[in-house]
């Protein structure tokens, strides 16, 4: 079942196209990662799935309805995080899930509050005030509010930002939990690539407003195709000998190293082709993540 | 609408600001009613020099009504200025905290964000004049006693009984407040359009500065627009003490001079109002939420 369906959405801004013609479904059960850089317009999507901004032209749907004209109902079914985890600093972290759980229709009770800051780790400050909290906490108290209400579709843009590392490892496994355990559909944006490797099933990348590729990470991260790294005594030469050999191919942009996209079975051959051509090998690193593939996709488009 | 309304009053009166208005009015009015009290004597004499070579007048003239007048002439001009402090800061204010998007990606439409929010503001309108009516009329009753009210015009005097002010002070506040709420919706519609804390709160000061001396210029060409400026018609409260008198120029009890100038003020004041609420909710329909 398709819980969100974008068909084909637009987005200008004057002359600025931050989101063009973007098509995307995102089906019930899933976590899926939402990757592009600074700018690509993965905010401004986010934005217009919850309604903050109009689209230009296309049309999005949830749960079946159209945001447009079944906001509410919509909305109602929906807990997000947008960008900063902006709050109110003269109120407690109590009193914001107490503020909040009125606007919701479902019956949210006292108990309800204590076990959402339970989940998030702010029990024992829960009476302390949000100007005294650090950009993780109120990250946390920011991910309470939208899991408040026990909805059914969560949208996390950079859900990890201003975490400690425990703080990011506790959010990945409460996202795994909410998709694993209770069925949540998860929308999450980052820019840590790994992050995302480690909780979506599918991803999208997003770039310059436009989707170079989405799909199941599976899929998408072909284990036939080995991005390699390698380390040489000389790296200027061995870049020469490359471009000026059939493995010119393979080679990737990169602002540093030597990296090249290559089919496993084709390693051992690079290897003997550089040692006959006169360059030693120090290391040769296989990587196949998906930071590699966005830094791919994303360097080829540039 | 009830949750929003209840949202925002919570979050209005749990910001220290808030406090600002109610503490500047109650320093205002208890400087004023210590200073009347010190030296209120001489005062009363100074007000009434030109008149004491042919009207003598008996009894406790400095009294809690003629105060509460006096405390109104000098507050009702700047307790605008205060209420502009929480309703130009309504939408621009969470804006600029960036809990706007957190507010309209809630299950209510921008509309019943934009009309609560503006209720919210007008309840915290009222219990400020509330607070000034307790304070400018009640205090001064208990501290300073009640007689006739004794007003000086400028080319005449007003006497009215006092058994027949208390319910002009009742109307004159019911009318006050339209005036405040004129300055709450304008704040509003100002808070509407910007996307910080500063600019609306200052946007409305100056419209209400601006319009102010448009309506007291004696030039032709603003007397043609002068009786549709919200500004020439909320000080307007003084109509209710204005009394009618009788062929033998005795005043009418229980009468006011000009109703009619009265209803045409609430109904300008009325009409301000709802325009400037509705483009507020026009335009923030409109916008796209980015802060």
């Amino acid at each position: 079942m398709s819980v969100i369906q974008v068909n084909n959405i637009s987005k200008h801004f004057g002359s600025l196209k931050a989101v063009d013609g973007l098509s995307f479904e995102v089906q019930a059960g899933q976590v899926f990662g939402f990757l592009g850089q600074n700018g690509s317009g993965k905010s401004t999507t986010i934005r217009m799935l919850l309604s903050l901004i109009h689209p230009t032209s296309g049309s999005i749907q949830i749960f079946g309805d159209s945001i447009a004209s079944n906001r509410n109902k919509v909305l109602e079914e929906i807990g997000a995080i947008i960008e900063r985890p902006d709050l109110y600093p003269y109120l407690s972290a109590k009193e914001h899930l107490q503020l909040f759980a009125k606007l919701r229709s479902k019956k949210i009770t006292p108990s309800s509050i204590e076990d959402t800051l339970v989940k998030v780790g702010l029990q024992d400050r829960a009476k302390d005030k949000v100007h005294t909290f650090s950009l993780g906490m109120k990250q946390r108290l920011g991910i309470g509010i939208a899991l408040l209400h026990n909805p059914s579709l969560i949208i996390l843009d950079e859900p990890t930002n201003g975490l400690d590392p425990q703080g990011i490892s506790d959010i990945r496994n409460l996202i795994q939990h909410l998709a694993k355990e209770e069925g949540k559909t998860i929308l999450v944006s980052s820019h840590i690539l790994s992050e995302i490797e480690q909780m979506a099933s599918h991803i999208l990348i997003l770039h310059k407003g436009k989707k170079l590729a989405d799909g199941a990470i599976q899929t998408l991260l072909d284990p036939n195709k080995m991005i390699v790294h390698l380390t040489t005594t000389n790296d200027e030469l061995a870049i020469q000998v490359i471009l000026a050999s059939s493995f010119s191919n393979y080679l990737l942009k990169r602002p540093a190293g030597i990296y090249l996209s290559i089919p496993h079975f084709e390693i051992p051959l690079l290897n003997q082709f550089l040692i006959q051509a006169g360059v030693g090998l120090i290391n040769v690193e296989s990587r196949n993540s998906l930071e590699d593939y966005f830094l791919q996709l994303t360097s080829n488009t540039n | 609408m009830k949750s929003i309304i209840s949202f925002e009053l919570y979050k209005i009166f749990r910001r220290p600001r808030t406090y600002i208005a109610f503490g500047a009015i109650a320093a205002l009015i208890l400087v004023i009613q210590f200073g009347l009290k010190v030296d209120g004597q001489s005062y009363a004499a100074f007000l009434m020099k030109d008149i004491n070579d042919t009207l003598t007048v008996d009894g406790n003239v400095l009294n809690g009504y003629l105060i509460c007048y006096i405390l109104l002439q000098l507050l009702l001009v700047h307790v605008p200025l205060l209420v502009a402090l929480i309703a130009a800061d309504m939408i621009s204010g969470e804006a600029n905290l960036g809990t706007l998007r957190l507010l309209f990606s809630t299950p209510f439409t921008r509309t019943q964000w934009v009309l609560g929010k503006f209720i919210a503001a007008s309840i915290y309108t009222i219990v400020l004049l509330i607070w000034l009516a307790l304070l400018a009329l009640f205090l001064s009753m208990w501290v300073f006693g009640t007689d006739d009210l004794f007003l000086m015009k400028s080319n005449y005097v007003v006497l009215i009984e006092q058994n027949d002010v208390l319910w002009r002070y009742v109307g004159a506040f019911v009318f006050a407040s339209f005036s405040l709420l004129t300055v709450t919706s304008l704040g509003f519609l100002m808070s509407s359009i910007a996307n910080n804390s500063i600019g609306p709160i200052v946007g409305t000061m100056s419209a209400i500065v601006f319009f102010t001396i448009l309506s007291t210029l004696n030039i032709p060409l603003f007397s043609m627009i002068k009786p549709y400026l919200f500004t020439t018609h909320m000080n307007n409260w003084k109509e209710f003490f204005d009394i009618q008198v009788n062929d033998n120029n005795e005043a009418i009890k229980g009468s006011i001079l000009n109703v009619a100038k009265i209803k045409t003020s609430l109904i300008v004041l009325s009409t301000h109002i709802v325009l400037f609420v509705c483009t507020a909710v026009y335009i923030t329909r409109k916008k796209d939420i980015l802060s």
